[in-house]
């Protein structure tokens, strides 16, 4: 408990650090992540390959290289300049987190569409619904509810993710431990209280997950 | 085949990312001096010890990327440096040759929980002592006092020390001891302040001016500016006392008292001067002696 109590200048401002890059991240990754999917089964074959070399390429890549490219070689490119922009690191860990979860995300959401009945899209396409039409309200909502399950796990993963920003100037909870060790505090008991601030920001998810499981319960 | 030569291509630039050290060392050269191997050593009533002796070797706790201190050699696997000097020297008054001690790189966060587990013998890398510390280890020494100082890029005259620091953006390892002194006294504004994983990348940004100060001991930035002495250069004003101990487990105090003796042998007779001279003294600043905190 003292270590938790002697440092809550560190859990405090750790933790909230956490949450906003997961949800910032969280929201851009799932918006990216249903368009990569929506590239991906479009009917136009320039759009699927480039739907498909996207996911390959960003979901081989360790996540720690992709930070690495935007904490250290983008900038080189002098698109943007770091010193004039102070969060420059808070928003590269967020575009790093959201393109890299974004692969992910396509990828489940596209095992949801092809829960969808093929028949269904023929159907659609056949009352004279154009592709976007068929896409956004018949095959997209019922896909959603097929993958609950995996998108909140994707979404754990992003939250746990998030802590790989401690190595590139954000300050979050994958820092606190850093901290304590130089304080001199007991990294063990450190820790285990990270983990339960881990626990306890994943039970709402969970919880989320369950509610929207039994409302959005498909009889087939 | 196509994926083969994806997988080569994303091979070939994760490591040309990864890749970022600078390499060489500045211990190259002259050779520091070998020690005289000690015979029929005893420690008694050190636990530490006793597990060295039926293992027949010593595994020493170390940095792996402190030029000048703890470095290892990328190519030939070789570790250099002041605090490797140290650690050898004690091996050898610990009566283990060179070919005897394996050396195991621990990053600072880990330190405290290798000493405790037992992973290591004994740690010597850049280990300040501290009260909080010694309750969870124990520390023989210092053996060298160092000082939190600034890196600053050859042509910046306008640092000057840590009261010129205000609007300059400021870098050192993330949660570090010499980052944390800069957010508790407010040297800088928090914007300006940037922690990455370790020194060298901190310096490649100095380098590529999106900083103007790479902060921590004067000893590790010394090491940086002795590999590049036209780029950068130590203010040289060290605002804080760093001493640096070998850290032990807590309760061996027996084999500290050892430690402790070998390190005073080594600094009131000729050992430590010539391992500074050939190791550290190469960037061309002196240091003082180091006197033996006994507790």
């Amino acid at each position: 408990m003292d270590v938790l109590l002697d440092n809550l200048d560190l859990y405090g401002p750790g933790f909230l650090d956490t949450v906003e890059l997961f949800l910032l991240s969280g929201t851009g990754a799932l918006v990216l992540g249903v368009v990569l999917a929506m590239l991906r089964v479009s009917p136009v074959p320039v759009l699927r390959a480039a739907g498909a070399t996207y996911v390959t390429i960003v979901r081989n890549t360790p996540l720690t290289l992709v930070f690495f490219f935007f904490a250290f070689a983008f900038p080189l490119l002098g698109i943007v300049n770091t010193r004039d922009f102070g969060s420059y690191y808070f928003v590269a860990a967020v575009i790093a987190l959201t393109l890299y979860t974004a692969a992910f995300v396509c990828e489940v959401m596209r095992a949801g569409i092809n829960t969808v009945p093929v028949g269904q899209a023929e159907a659609s396409r056949a009352l004279g619904l154009t592709f976007g039409q068929m896409l956004g309200s018949v095959v997209l909502p019922q896909a959603l509810r097929a993958v609950v399950p995996p998108m909140v796990s994707t979404l754990n993963a992003l939250l746990k993710n998030t802590t790989i920003a401690a190595g590139f100037s954000v300050f979050q909870a994958g820092s606190i431990s850093l901290n304590l060790a130089e304080r001199g505090e007991d990294q063990l008991v450190g820790l285990a209280w990270v983990a339960l601030f881990f626990v306890v920001l994943v039970i709402p998810m969970t919880l989320l997950q369950r509610s929207l499981e039994k409302r959005w319960s498909i009889a087939r | 085949m196509r994926v083969r030569t994806l997988a080569v291509a994303l091979l070939a630039s994760g490591l040309a990312l990864t890749a970022c050290g600078k390499e060489g060392s500045p211990g190259e050269g002259t050779p520091a001096p070998t020690q005289a191997v000690a015979q029929d050593v005893k420690v008694e009533g050190s636990p530490t010890f006793d597990k060295i002796k039926s293992r027949g070797k010593v595994i020493i706790g170390v940095k792996e990327d402190q030029p000048g201190l703890g470095l290892k050699d990328s190519k030939t696997g070789k570790f250099t440096g002041f605090d490797i000097e140290i650690a050898k020297l004690i091996a050898a008054k610990l009566g283990f040759t060179e070919d005897k001690i394996e050396y195991k790189a621990i990053a600072s966060a880990g330190r405290e929980q290798a000493l405790i587990n037992g992973d290591v013998d004994y740690y010597v890398g850049t280990y300040t002592i501290n009260a909080k510390r010694k309750e969870q280890i124990g520390f023989a020494g210092p053996y060298f006092t160092a000082g939190q100082d600034l890196l600053v890029r050859k042509g910046d005259d306008s640092i000057k020390g840590p009261d010129t620091l205000k609007g300059k953006k400021v870098c050192s390892v993330t949660g570090s001891t010499p980052i944390q002194y800069v957010k508790t006294n407010a040297l800088t504004e928090p914007e300006n302040i940037l922690e990455f994983q370790n020194y060298s990348q901190c310096v490649q940004q100095l380098d590529q001016g999106a900083v103007d100060a790479v902060t921590t001991d004067d000893a590790i930035l010394k090491g940086y500016a002795s590999l590049e002495p036209d780029k950068f250069r130590v203010v040289g004003k060290p605002f804080t006392k760093e001493p640096y101990g070998v850290g032990l487990a807590k309760d061996d105090k027996a084999l500290r008292t050892k430690i402790n003796d070998i390190l005073d042998e080594a600094i009131s007779g000729s050992a430590w001067q010539q391992i500074y001279d050939a190791t550290l003294g190469k960037s061309g600043s002196s240091a003082d002696k180091p006197v033996i905190d006994r507790y």
